[in-house]
């Protein structure tokens, strides 16, 4: 019976593929829903002209979903999807399982030696380029031009902390409902335990020594903390424990947020004058340091990536090729205008001087170039990454860790509670898994 | 006198339900609206909002985006073909654990609920890896057999109870009259269930297109339901309230219209054996 | 009545589905059983090795198993009593004549269509968000401070938005029994002179309780494996606040990866929630017999 049914699946199976070889290959391209993404499917004429024997199934979700459905997809081998969209924390972890398809033989015209080197190296695995940038990005200070005004104070293009802070305790009018400083407090490895760890990195503290032990009980994290602490409580907007990327952007976009320190591409989110009632007032600022040589800003790509078992390797590298090549973000630019541009990913891109009109270029790729995910933090540690730990392991610990800091957030532990229970989460995992001897 | 006191009182009941009916209701009369407004206005103050322009726009975008109509056919042929399918199969052994219930009947209905209280989460990787290899993932048969699966204990609880109600009686008169099984359970039985199915079928297919684990794990394209639809318009980076509201809307109002039609079996039905 | 004829066949008729279940929970079971006693991360594949019990030790000995078996157990006691009052005295009101009665119970009973994921989605960002939820917006009109639902009382929160779901389903069946109490025996009671609260005691009340018992056992059932509600809304935080067994088990087997840990928690899960049935079956099983 059983036996019957799956010859019979088989079969039609074959026969699908069979049909469809005939007329044109079809790839389906899984990725996250964010704005460049999308837009990519509006383009798809392009492509479609270049390439009329290929044809692209989407499926678009959010990034929660998405991460888990292509892991679990890639890891057992499901074969359901021909170019994954993944990030600068899947690529290493799956480059050397061997799971990827390398991208060391695109055509020459793809100019690899155009892409940004800090993204091509957190992308490259024992000299494979196993992903190709889709966008990139790193974080910096958004702030209201029109409030710091007000307020008598001007925002230094590399701030400090101490900066940071007194700018926030002056815009803060929590009667008219501005706060000073919006921060991610939501609990996620990639929400913030993403700031977190970053704005650590600039006050010198580490994830792990070169032994692999947990860093929590030392004076840096709980310096990192304590003043995390302060400023949301001082000057933050309520609720902020819940708050992740979209939270913020949605008070900054109302004009209820004095600054904002996140990711680069919000950017042009927060500049536009269709959905930001601020859009004209916003400057922008390195992300701030403590004077010990490491800035608070994390660096993240969205990738382009083949699983080892697609069936239709070459079809999906030609769509790889196009979606991240210098054409597609031409094709963007008369379409959109060059502010729409994905941004973070290629040389080129900042060395035309249209591109360099848009008000957030320069400073995107400045905080871009001040981050190295081989060298995130001021001691050396045995770990790549700078708001992650490149480790299986990291999304798990970064959520149990993450959950502790936002209980602080919300005031039902202390900040040495949540260190305390930080380093005992972490220093447990890590003995399970091996690390620590 | 009377008369004045039962019109004061229906009075009284009339504001008192839809004033709870209203409060009930609210939270998906806001997101129909909201997918009426741009997404700059969807997050203003609830009286600005409803001040502010109504728009298609949310629509327009959410067609040129993604196939509604095919996730919307996975949803209907999902949940339509786990619930037939599920009644194939529990119509008999619901016909024969009410009218020759055994000593183990209570028991096994019991064990049967209970396969219902496995965590979805943590068989999945068990769950991916089998349909992997029979070839089943994102095919539209292997998600009905899961829902079905998933199901079953339930339709088969809700027909148990109608059975029951049957009286015995009317069995052995059909039996004398020298109806054999099969012209019994589908001349006798089945027209006097057909209520007690109808809710049952109602009931299986709000669940099923519901269901929101394993639609989302075992398809990605071409068997992908609704929920899958809902989840690439939730939370991506920026603004999203007014699309997100405008797929939710397009994503219930298949079901909910057919309650809409359906209600009177609704309130009728649902008895799971309780009233006698 | 049956014949040996009959047994038979109706043996034949109730296999497939017994015979089905069986196969659908014994075989995700025994892999699960297979694989919990596995260190098995989805990310180093061929790295597995035996662990003996070590994987139902770490999830046992996690400080977040008894805040996460606590929550599961507040979580289905606060929606069950919600629903079961409220969707008493809902089904009340709804059984009483009055204008648009069909327009108001689609209304009441809309919610239930609603997927899980959308009306938490919904609740989170439209209504409990404390700068741009409806809530917030209510609060400053009359002069308060808005409240943090999700971070300072995220548990409570869940359950309310659970509640709203769940609600419409006991309001249905407690109302399909209340139009089947005997009405001559209420006005009977009425022209007796019995009040209205002796009328509800003791002629409604015990009408409803078998309807009271299914509702709980149904609800049981679904509510021991919410899961969607809390990623979208609290991710399980702040801390450990609103996690519960479900989403504890999400947590190890696919935030870390970590199929061996998953497992071992999805077998103590199915355990834990087999205990529970027991104690149900114990104290309303009388209830159900026919």
């Amino acid at each position: 019976m059983k036996l019957t049914i799956r010859a019979l699946l088989g079969a039609s199976v074959a026969l699908a593929l069979a049909g469809a070889a005939q007329a044109e290959t079809t790839i389906t391209v899984a990725t996250v829903n964010n704005g460049d993404m999308i837009r990519m499917q509006s383009l798809m004429d392009d492509f479609y002209a270049k390439h009329p024997d290929i044809k692209v199934d989407w499926v678009a979700l959010e990034e929660n979903v998405l991460r888990q459905k292509v892991t679990t997809d890639i890891a057992t081998k499901g074969g359901q999807f021909d170019v994954m969209t993944i990030g600068t924390y899947e690529a290493p972890i799956w480059g050397k399982q061997g799971w990827l398809v390398s991208l060391n033989d695109l055509p020459a015209e793809y100019d690899v030696d155009d892409l940004l080197p800090a993204i091509r190296g957190g992308l490259t695995v024992d000299g494979n380029l196993v992903a190709a940038p889709f966008y990139g990005e790193s974080s910096m200070v958004m702030y209201r031009t029109d409030l710091m005004e007000k307020a008598g104070l001007t925002m230094p293009e590399a701030p400090t902390w101490d900066d940071i802070k007194k700018a926030a305790a002056a815009m803060t009018d929590k009667g008219a409902e501005v706060y000073g400083i919006c921060l991610r407090g939501k609990a996620g490895w990639g929400e913030n335990m993403a700031f977190l760890t970053a704005m650590s990195n600039s006050y010198g503290a580490k994830w792990f020594d070169m032994d692999w032990k947990p860093q929590f009980d030392g004076e840096a994290w709980k310096a990192t903390l304590t003043d995390y602490l302060a400023l949301m409580n001082d000057y933050g907007p309520p609720g902020a424990s819940n708050n992740g990327f979209n939270e913020n952007l949605a008070l900054f976009q109302q004009g209820k947020c004095g600054m904002w320190i996140d990711a680069t591409v919000a950017a042009s989110f927060v500049t536009n004058p269709k959905e930001s009632t601020v859009a004209d007032k916003v400057g922008f600022a390195l992300a701030p340091d403590t004077g010990k040589g490491k800035r608070g800003n994390w660096l993240w790509a969205w990738n382009l990536g083949i699983p080892a078992g697609s069936q239709k390797i070459d079809a999906a590298k030609t769509f790889v090729a196009w979606a991240t090549s210098k054409e597609y973000l031409e094709l963007v630019a008369s379409k959109e205008g060059w502010a729409n541009v994905p941004p973070g990913t290629r040389t080129s891109l900042y060395a035309n001087p249209e591109y360099q009109k848009v008000p957030f270029a320069k400073m995107t790729l400045d905080s871009i170039n001040a981050a190295d995910p081989t060298k995130p933090t001021v001691d050396e540690v045995p770990y790549v990454g700078v708001q992650f730990v490149a480790i299986p392991e990291f999304q798990g610990i970064g959520t149990a860790v993450g959950q502790q800091f936002s209980a602080a957030l919300a005031g039902s532990i202390s900040a040495e509670e949540a260190l305390a229970k930080a380093q005992e989460i972490t220093t447990t995992e890590m003995t399970r898994s091996g690390y620590i001897k | 006198m009377a008369r004045k006191t039962t019109q004061t009182r229906t009075a009284v009941v009339t504001v008192a339900a839809w004033t709870i009916g209203l409060l009930i209701f609210f939270p998906i009369l806001w997101i129909i609206i909201l997918g009426f407004k741009s997404e700059g206005d969807a997050i203003k103050t609830p009286l600005a909002v409803l001040t502010s322009d109504w728009t298609l726009a949310s629509y327009h975008e959410v067609q040129e985006r993604s196939n509604y109509f095919l996730h919307f056919m996975n949803s209907v042929i999902l949940s339509l073909g786990s619930t037939l399918l599920a009644l194939v199969i529990a119509i008999p052994a619901a016909w024969s654990m009410a009218f020759v219930p055994g000593k183990r009947t209570k028991d096994l209905l019991m064990w049967m609920l209970s396969t219902k209280m496995m965590p979805a989460v943590g068989v999945l990787v068990p769950m991916y890896l089998m349909f992997r290899d029979f070839g089943l993932l994102d095919t539209r048969i292997g998600l009905v057999v899961v829902l079905t699966l998933i199901n079953l204990p339930i339709v088969i609880w809700m027909l148990y109870t109608y059975f029951k109600e049957i009286p015995g009686e009317i069995l052995e008169a059909a039996r004398m009259d020298g109806a054999n099984l099969r012209a019994e359970i589908l001349h006798v039985l089945t027209p006097m269930a057909v209520p007690g199915i109808a809710s049952t079928v109602l009931l299986n297919v709000i669940l099923a297109w519901n269901e929101a684990f394993w639609t989302l794990q075992l398809t990605t394209s071409s068997a992908a339901p609704l929920t899958q639809f809902i989840a690439s318009y939730s939370s991506p980076e920026g603004l999203f309230y007014a699309k997100l509201s405008a797929a939710s809307t397009m994503a219930i109002a298949p079901i909910l219209i057919l309650g809409w039609f359906s209600q009177k079996q609704l309130v009728r039905g649902l008895t799971f054996g309780a009233v006698k | 009545m049956a014949t040996e004829h009959s047994r038979t066949a109706a043996r034949l008729m109730v296999s497939p589905a017994v015979i089905l279940l069986f196969l659908w929970m014994i075989v995700p079971l025994a892999m699960t059983v297979y694989f919990s006693f596995l260190r098995y991360n989805l990310l180093m594949p061929g790295m597995e090795s035996f662990t003996g019990f070590d994987n139902y030790y770490y999830f046992l000995s996690n400080s977040a198993f008894m805040d996460a078996l606590v929550n599961t157990l507040l979580l289905v006691g606060g929606v069950l009593v919600i629903t079961i009052f409220g969707g008493v005295a809902l089904a009340l009101l709804l059984d009483q004549p009055f204008k648009g009665q069909g327009i108001v119970r689609i209304m009441v009973i809309a919610p239930f269509f609603v997927m899980p994921t959308v009306s938490a989605l919904v609740w989170k960002n439209m209504f409990m968000n404390p700068v741009n939820g409806m809530f917030a917006h209510i609060a400053k009109t009359f002069g308060f401070q808005p409240f943090d639902f999700l971070a300072h009382a995220p548990l409570a929160s869940i359950i309310l938005i659970v509640a709203w779901s769940w609600l419409p389903f006991s309001t249905l069946i407690l109302l399909t029994a209340l139009q089947s109490l005997d009405q001559e025996q209420m006005e009977a009671a009425e022209m007796d002179g019995a009040s209205w609260m002796n009328r509800f005691i003791y002629l409604t009340v015990p009408h409803l309780t078998r309807s009271i018992t299914v509702v709980i056992l149904i609800q049981t059932i679904f509510l021991l494996s919410v899961f969607a509600e809390i990623l979208v809304t609290t991710n399980g935080g702040p801390g450990t606040a609103s996690t519960n067994i479900p989403y504890l088990v999400y947590a190890q087997s696919l935030l870390n990866y970590d199929v061996g840990g998953g497992s071992a928690g999805g077998i103590i899960a199915v355990i834990l929630a087999n205990i529970v049935a027991v104690f149900l079956m114990r104290m309303i099983g009388k209830n159900l017999e026919t």
